[in-house]
């Protein structure tokens, strides 16, 4: 009887699985953080919870602290056995893993998060944060009293370089005596770290502490010592209540309506050139409001200045511009593109540091 | 910038890996090796945040992590001593176990703070000269650790169950016939090694003005580990090499704020680099003795089995 009532009831659930699964539209992440990390991973599955949100048909399902390697490449593979029809991989090193399974299911759409490799059924997606960074530069460039700007850097990759340079831009656009110093972490992740480079930075004089870093650490640390600072990630404006001024930060709501809207119509056959890379006109980027301390006249540059950019006559890395050594980047009117500045290995003018590998 | 203040800081970042290693320290010589702490200092430090930041009340925070990562820790004591399990596999399950549960019990609570600890000076001793600033002008924990060094070494040196329980890590099967309870005397060293670590976990959250986060205690529990065998099994050594530890991992961010332009990875590997210098050095030393391991270090003890 036991036994009976035991098989019954497996029918049963497995016949709710079938019908839930069977006519939905299925939608996979692939995390490698933790949906709690209040930064890099909590925004992508901020954009996860809105596609539930305005796709009620759709079903998502997501993998959270996923290695970048062999294991990444397992567990995307059984999201793709499994029928999901759109996998989202959110890191640079779930790259090649995404390329090599991606093979094995035409069928599957991937969409990979901050790379280059793309194929007919791969595409990619980022955003152009290193003009949300030009802006909070602008803001830290204006509030700057000893012109000396302190930025906490994670790892000497062309994406931390290119925020670096353009964060260094919009401070001396509006004050060209700023410079920005720059201390490594070589870790996304790491508070004790993050709090070292902190202190370090205000005792050679910093005033206003920038952060690339996903902890808060960088922040309280200001706070304790009444320096201003600027977050990234998230508006952590909580732990800095005196000192916070903005914070850079991701919203990829809309990447992500867009991708789940035209996979679900069919309405891309073939990803090869499908590349999200959009800036402040999508939203994908955004900086925190602006907090009291930061004076109206800064605010109306820095609305300004976003309006230019999104009407696209103020391009950052514009000539003439020189490079940290002193030798000629981009002659005048000059705009570098996105090959240069995806690939940008080395520092503008204005930058105290070294990038490691040079 | 006064080096004095940099010192003090260093004194105060390196309080947890000291109280964390000297746990380590008392359970290693009954023989136990836990390699938990990693997940114990979690579980300590997010317990200590929520009942300080639920009450308010940062005493209570420490004492609530010390009694929970105490009891956590007989996790380890039970499969190891009274299930006489493989140590290594049990410490790394507990690892595991306790950034997990610390993690996801902190879910919803990233980012943010409870009240910290704030330094007390101490009355005459902060006025002695350079060493009243940067050793007497720190928080309660902070001073409670330099207390635990001396206590421990009186403790394991001076005192009968002290000896017990050294007897207890270099030859178990002899301390029993002395009619020394191993299992009681193990199990105390372990528990006394979880509570360290919950409160070196808790001087994080609650001494740190540390935000949480689910990797707040990013590797401290695994340095701890190294830090023993570097202060080869003596309390003041233990202290010695965290403080130092601490200062070369300070060094790499003063450098780069300076404009020193050494590469950042070489200043990251400097506290490895000197951790494998010393090693090698006190080996070629004492290269006719013995490390200073205890004799039974990893080995559980089954009465009338043989060693």
């Amino acid at each position: 009887m036991k036994r009976l009532t035991i098989i019954v009831l497996i029918a049963l659930f497995s016949m709710i699985g079938c019908k839930k699964t069977n006519d939905q539209f299925k939608v996979a992440f692939v995390y490698v953080g933790s949906v709690n990390d209040g930064g890099w991973t909590a925004s992508h599955d901020e954009g996860r919870l809105e596609i539930e949100k305005m796709f009620p048909d759709v079903q998502t399902s997501y993998v959270e602290n996923v290695p970048e390697g062999a294991e990444a490449e397992r567990i995307i593979t059984t999201f793709a056995k499994k029928g999901f029809n759109v996998i989202f991989t959110a890191s640079f090193g779930f790259m090649d893993p995404t390329i090599n399974v991606a093979k094995k299911f035409p069928e599957t759409v991937f969409m990979h998060c901050s790379g280059y490799k793309r194929a007919e059924n791969v595409g990619t997606y980022f955003g152009r944060m290193y003009q949300a960074k030009y802006l909070a530069g602008i803001v830290a460039g204006k509030m700057t009293v000893t012109n000396k700007i302190g930025y906490i850097a994670p790892h000497p990759i062309p994406e931390v370089i290119r925020h670096i340079n353009a964060f260094t831009l919009g401070a001396r656009k509006v004050n060209p005596e700023a410079s920005v110093r720059v201390i490594w972490t070589n870790s996304w992740f790491d508070i004790q770290k993050e709090k070292e480079a902190a202190y370090s930075l205000i005792e050679v004089g910093t005033d206003i502490l920038a952060s690339g870093c996903d902890s808060s650490a960088a922040l309280v640390v200001a706070e304790e010592k009444g320096v201003k600072c600027i977050g990234y990630d998230s508006d952590a404006r909580a732990v800095a209540k005196n000192t916070f001024l903005t914070a850079p930060m991701w919203n990829w709501i809309s990447v992500y309506a867009d991708i789940v809207g035209k996979a679900k119509n069919k309405e891309i056959s073939d990803y090869t050139n499908v590349d999200y890379w959009n800036g402040l006109e999508t939203n994908v980027i955004k900086l925190a409001p602006l907090s009291d301390l930061v004076p109206q006249d800064v605010k109306n540059i820095v609305t300004d200045t976003t309006q230019l950019i999104i009407q696209g006559e103020e391009k950052i890395f514009t000539g003439p511009l020189k490079k940290q050594d002193g030798s000629d980047f981009l002659s005048e009117n000059e705009v570098a593109d996105d090959g240069t500045l995806l690939s940008m290995m080395f520092f503008v003018e204005g930058v105290n540091g070294v990038i490691p590998l040079n | 910038m006064d080096i004095l203040l940099i010192l003090a800081y260093i004194i105060h970042a390196s309080t947890p890996i000291v109280l964390v290693s000297l746990g380590e320290l008392v359970s290693e010589k009954s023989g136990v090796l836990n390699l938990g702490l990693e997940g114990m200092m979690m579980i300590g430090a997010f317990s200590g945040f929520y009942v300080g930041y639920l009450t308010g009340n940062i005493l209570l925070g420490i004492v609530a992590s010390v009694l929970i990562t105490g009891i956590f820790s007989l996790i380890h004591a039970f499969l190891t001593i009274t299930l006489h399990s493989n140590q290594v596999v049990s410490g790394l399950a507990l690892t595991f176990l306790g950034t997990g549960l610390a993690s996801f019990s902190g879910r919803g609570f990233i980012n943010t703070s409870a009240q910290s600890l704030q330094a007390i000076k101490i009355p005459l001793l902060s006025n002695i000269p350079i060493l009243g600033v940067v050793f007497f002008n720190q928080n309660i924990l902070v001073y409670f650790s330099y207390f635990v060094i001396f206590l421990i070494l009186f403790f394991i040196y001076k005192t009968r169950p002290g000896l017990e329980l050294q007897f207890c890590g270099e030859s178990p099967s002899t301390s029993d016939t002395a009619g020394i309870n191993i299992t009681f005397v193990r199990y105390k060293a372990v528990v006394f090694g979880g509570m360290m670590a919950g409160l070196g976990g808790a001087f994080l959250t609650l001494a740190d003005s540390s935000p949480w986060s689910d990797q707040i205690t990013a590797g401290r529990g695994w340095i701890a580990v190294a830090i023993v065998i570097f202060g080869r099994w003596n309390p003041l050594l233990v202290g010695a090499g965290s403080y130092l530890f601490g200062a070369l991992n300070s060094l790499q961010f003063k450098l780069q704020a300076r404009g020193i332009d050494i590469s950042p990875y070489i200043l990251g590997m400097l506290p490895y680099l000197f951790t494998i210098v010393i090693l090698s050095i006190t080996s070629i030393k004492v290269i006719s003795k013995r490390w200073g391991a205890p004799e039974s270090l990893g080995n559980p003890y089954i009465r009338e089995d043989r060693e």
